[in-house]
């Protein structure tokens, strides 16, 4: 066990826990502030990455498809929340799940209609190449940008949360809704922003990691799943345990992947080994959820007093 | 109680109809309706009349769907042994996630559902012996003896639409006794109930045990169907499915499980086998995204008819 | 007129069984959409181009092609696969490109004595233990690349393998067949998950190992993403790769670009073959699609030339599954890679070649014949298949 592995194995955690950070952001926000379960959240991370994938071809550039789709998703949030999401703030949770749900199943088929079942965005040429972190490890650059994005994201985000006044608007609604409006905040145009910027965290997310993986109608149900278990590890409406439960996440599941199989593969054969590690990963991270919930249901770093 | 009569005797002269047409194809299919008619059921006696949100009931489907698919792999192929086991082991994992998850309450309540589902899903990905996530194909339906073969589409359909008017009735007659009263008092007003006396929990597990059996009997009866399973059958999207389903065809309705399945897989199956010329001609291939009229319809449901079919029905009938 | 109808009615059913039929109809199923859809679609391509080469015909009768998608999924498969059988009443089943989904599916034809003519996926328990008389491959058996990849890297003296394949059927015989012929040290074994998009974790692995070759199978989706991110990397200029060859073909070479050129990868068939058949496949393809075909099509294209070869030889009596069956088994069709035989459990028969990524005279990337890995070579499992 080298410690470049390691490393290594710790960068690539890292990167996937950022990535779902970005996605978590947005959505513990919206459970926070509206108490409102939002299904359709990973469709906004899909219809990122189509519209960055668009973006990119009719510009040439990566980097313009990327930036232009973070405010056209957010747009699209935004229009989303305005006309079919604000009618759910007042009904229960199960028709918030069901009117979400199918939410889903229309946006799929929208994007299936609009562009098709999949997409491509190419990593940009100048990316593709490794960089040589340290004798003997070289990493993706991509992956290293991935992480920097990531890092500046999360910084941008504490500040407009804890140093802007709109930032404190967001954490009195999350903290305390029915004060925040007693208290005169128009709580519906904040919402409708807050919405906005968490669509395009998602955009942002969808965009990066389309190079790596594939752009495709469905993506965004199982990271989906993923963002709901970290901001429940983290506490719902909190961006500080967004961020611990994002990498928490991340790290588990990497470690899984990448090491259960080898411990396994000492005691069974090489098919079950593999096999079994990522299970169990899986496994490990419902698990920590559940236990999180068991003992201490509002999360780690809960926003409301 | 006259109109459940009526409509049980179209459905007990359907597959007649359909074998005289030399159409098994449909006879099969119905079958299937009917095995989700069932779990659509039992997963309205938790949500609907339990008024529980549990986004995990697919996992109680799969456990029944895959103890019975590893009876009949392992050559024990009597479904009076693999059908109770099947039982045994949905009730059984319904009493394990339900004991835990009780505990919280309301999104928690759903998240946690949702995420032993999930796990179960995992687990069962990596049972290579049993297939993994290709899937374990069975050689032959479950064996039930009495003279019927289950292989015959027709003897099948009339085994599946017994345990549907069997579990029907059993609603019927659950929602009717005091147990069915508590249960719907807890889900009007918990903290009343609690207040009173009533120990909310254990009915609650109860009716979630009961559920997750029946559930349970419809995965095997899936599993025989197809003679085939596979993970997905566990999967979060199939839970959703699932409470598709019952919304569509009316929560706490006591045939809104079986309306919204029949309306579901009745819908998905014409708009992709029977293509409209004229919808055709401004939307080709509009068959393929079947799902968009699913999830339009789904939507205007929750929007605009939180009672389902089945809840416009009754209105209708000045109930 | 209704008499009439009658009348017509019961004598077309006495007559179905004895006389030749009026139309031949063909299920095609195959992943047409997803990561790893390029396969499928090309599969689809290369069938539908040589029934149109045929006039629209297979055997002599019109056909009829249903073409469904499994989208990636067993039991989507295998419900379009009951519909085709049951419903729809097909005369053959085929198309499927994974293993996974195939065996799903298969069942369904088989109960009901409908013949798959498999264009791609032909797991081992088809070829030995499980070999049934309604299977018939086009294309090769899983094993087969793999196996023709092993003596390939035993041939150039490499001490130590690692090795990639996905965690199914096909991934297991793949390494499976790789082992068999290669004699070096096989540095680690590593199963991925099917459909895995992301191998950070996994490329980190092979790094602490440094082997001397590298050998994967991640067909589709799978590949261009590994590959891709294998060269992001850094480790393509340390650890050399093979692949079988439908790991380096037109799917993947389109989207991962200049980085394939030199990769080594064995294959029965490559679209520099001089013989008849394949020129006119080829020439045909490029004209029809406007892209050149892949290994994926080539098959597509046999597994129809083969039905109607079928037809033909049962004289349009496709009601007649015995004569049908006997018709495929002689297996005498004009097969783009060559000369075309079948072993006893219905699995081809035939040589393979080593292929290495090159350009054409006119620039473009393809893989180019360098030599004969095996000359008539069969499979591992037939001794343990029943059928004669």
């Amino acid at each position: 066990m080298s410690w470049i592995l390691i490393l290594e194995q710790s960068l690539n955690g890292l990167q996937f826990g950022l990535m779902l950070f970005l996605l978590a952001a947005g959505l513990t926000l919206v459970f926070g502030i509206m108490d409102m379960i939002n299904l359709a959240h990973g469709s906004l991370y899909m219809l990122g990455a189509f519209i960055a994938s668009t973006l990119a071809q009719a510009t040439g550039s990566f980097v313009a498809g990327v930036l232009l789709a973070i405010p056209a998703t957010a747009i699209l949030g935004m229009v989303l929340e305005i006309s079919v999401l604000r009618t759910l703030y007042a009904r229960d949770h199960l028709s918030q799940v069901l009117a979400t749900f199918a939410l889903i199943l229309i946006i799929n088929e929208l994007t299936r209609l609009a562009w098709g079942s999949d997409a491509a965005l190419p990593m940009p040429q100048a990316l593709s190449g490794p960089v040589e972190l340290l004798p003997g490890l070289r990493y993706p650059a991509y992956r290293l940008v991935i992480i920097a994005v990531g890092i500046l994201v999360a910084l941008l985000l504490f500040i407009l949360v804890a140093k802007t006044r709109a930032g404190m608007l967001v954490r009195a609604g999350a903290s305390n809704r029915e004060m925040a409006l007693a208290m005169g905040v128009d709580i519906k145009t904040l919402f409708t922003l807050v919405f906005g910027v968490g669509a395009g965290l998602c955009a942002l997310a969808g965009a990066m990691l389309a190079p790596l993986f594939a752009v495709q109608v469905g993506m965004g149900e199982n990271i989906l799943i993923l963002a709901f278990v970290v901001i429940v590890i983290g506490g719902i409406g909190s961006i500080r345990g967004a961020l611990v439960g994002a990498v928490l996440v991340g790290i588990v599941d990497t470690i899984g992947r990448a090491f259960l199989p080898i411990v396994f593969g000492i005691f069974f054969q090489p098919r079950v080994a593999s096999a079994a590690g990522p299970a169990i990963a899986s496994v490990t991270i419902y698990l920590l959820m559940a236990v999180v919930l068991f003992f201490r249901p509002q999360g780690l770093f809960p926003a409301r007093g | 109680m006259k109109r459940s009569i009526a409509v049980f005797i179209v459905l007990l002269g359907f597959p007649l109809v359909m074998s005289a047409i030399d159409n098994l194809f449909y006879v099969s299919f119905a079958s299937r309706v009917i095995i989700y008619a069932i779990a659509a059921t039992s997963l309205n006696l938790v949500l609907g009349y339990g008024g529980m949100i549990s986004f995990g009931h697919a996992a109680f489907v799969g456990a029944g769907a895959y103890a019975a698919s590893i009876c009949i792999a392992e050559g024990v192929t009597s479904a009076w042994l693999g059908w109770p086991a099947a039982i045994g082991a949905s009730a059984l994992a319904a009493w394990l996630i339900g004991a835990v998850s009780l505990r919280t309450r309301g999104v928690y309540f759903i998240m946690i559902t949702l995420a032993f589902a999930q796990m179960a899903f995992y687990l069962v990905n990596s049972m290579k012996a049993y297939g993994g996530d290709e899937g374990l194909s069975l050689p032959q339906r479950a064996e039930l003896g009495l003279g019927l073969d289950l292989g015959n589409e027709v003897a099948f359909y009339y085994v599946v639409l017994f345990f549907l008017a069997l579990s029907l009735y059993g609603l019927h007659r659950v929602m009717r006794s005091r147990f069915g009263r508590v249960v719907i008092a807890i889900r009007e007003n918990e903290a009343r109930a609690e207040a009173i006396g009533l120990p909310v929990r254990r009915y609650q597990l109860a009716c979630f045990v009961v559920a997750g059996a029946v559930a349970g009997l419809a995965g095997a009866l899936l599993a025989s169907h197809g003679k085939y399973v596979n993970p997905n059958v566990l999967h979060w999207v199939q839970s959703g499915t699932l409470m598709i389903m019952v919304i569509l065809g009316g929560v706490g309705q006591l045939w809104g499980g079986a309306i919204g399945a029949f309306v579901l897989l009745g819908l998905e199956h014409v708009i992709s086998d029977y293509p409209l010329p004229w919808l055709a001609a401004v939307a080709p291939n509009y068959q393929q995204h079947a799902n968009l009229g699913v999830g339009l319809v789904m939507l205007a449901v929750v929007l605009f008819a939180p009672h389902g079919v089945a809840g416009l029905l009754s209105r209708r009938r000045g109930a | 007129m209704r008499r009439r109808i009658c009348a017509l009615t019961l004598s077309l059913a006495l007559a179905s069984g004895a006389q030749a039929a009026d139309k031949v109809k063909v299920g095609f199923i195959s992943t047409l959409s997803g990561p790893s859809a390029a396969l499928g679609v090309d599969i689809r391509d290369g069938f539908q181009l040589a029934v149109k080469m045929n006039g629209g015909k297979l055997g002599g009768l019109p056909a009829e092609v249903l073409v469904g998608d499994d989208q990636f999924k067993p039991d989507v498969g295998r419900q379009i696969a009951e519909k085709y059988v049951r419903l729809d009443k097909v005369d053959f089943l085929t198309g499927f490109v994974f293993s996974n989904i195939m065996l799903a599916a298969v069942p369904v034809a088989f109960e009901a004595r409908i013949i798959y003519v498999s264009p791609n996926a032909a797991p081992s328990p088809l070829a030995g233990k499980q070999c049934n008389p309604y299977f018939f491959v086009a294309s090769w058996p899983n094993d087969a690349y793999h196996e023709a990849a092993g003596q390939h890297a035993t041939n150039k003296g490499y001490k130590s393998a690692y090795l990639i394949a996905p965690n199914y059927q096909a991934g297991k015989d793949s390494l499976a067949g790789f082992k068999r012929y290669y004699k070096g040290n096989v540095a680690a074994e590593v199963y991925t998950q099917l459909g895995q998009l992301d191998y950070s974790a996994e490329l980190a692995q092979l790094r602490a190992a440094r082997p001397d070759a590298l050998y994967i199978f991640l067909p589709g989706g799978m590949g261009i993403n590994f590959i891709k991110q294998f060269v992001a990397a850094g480790l393509s200029a340390d650890i050399p790769l093979i692949v079988p060859g439908f790991g380096s073909d037109q799917d993947i070479i389109r989207p991962v670009g200049e980085a394939m050129l030199g990769l080594f990868d064995t294959a029965h068939w490559a679209i520099d073959f001089d013989n008849a058949a394949n020129r006119r496949f080829v020439a045909a393809f490029e004209k029809e699609y406007k892209r050149l075909p892949s290994v994926f099509a080539a098959q597509g294209w046999d597994a129809a030339m083969l039905i109607d070869s079928g037809v033909r030889g049962a004289k349009g009596r496709i009601a007649d599954v015995e004569a049908l069956r006997k018709a495929l088994k002689a297996g005498k069709f004009e097969s783009v890679r060559g000369s075309f035989k079948f072993n006893r459990n219905q699995f081809p028969i035939q040589n393979y070649y080593l292929r290495v990524v090159g350009k054409d005279s006119q620039g473009r990337l393809v893989n180019k014949t360098i030599g004969t890995v095996f000359k008539d070579h069969g499979d591992a499992y037939v001794q343990d298949c029943p059928m004669k």
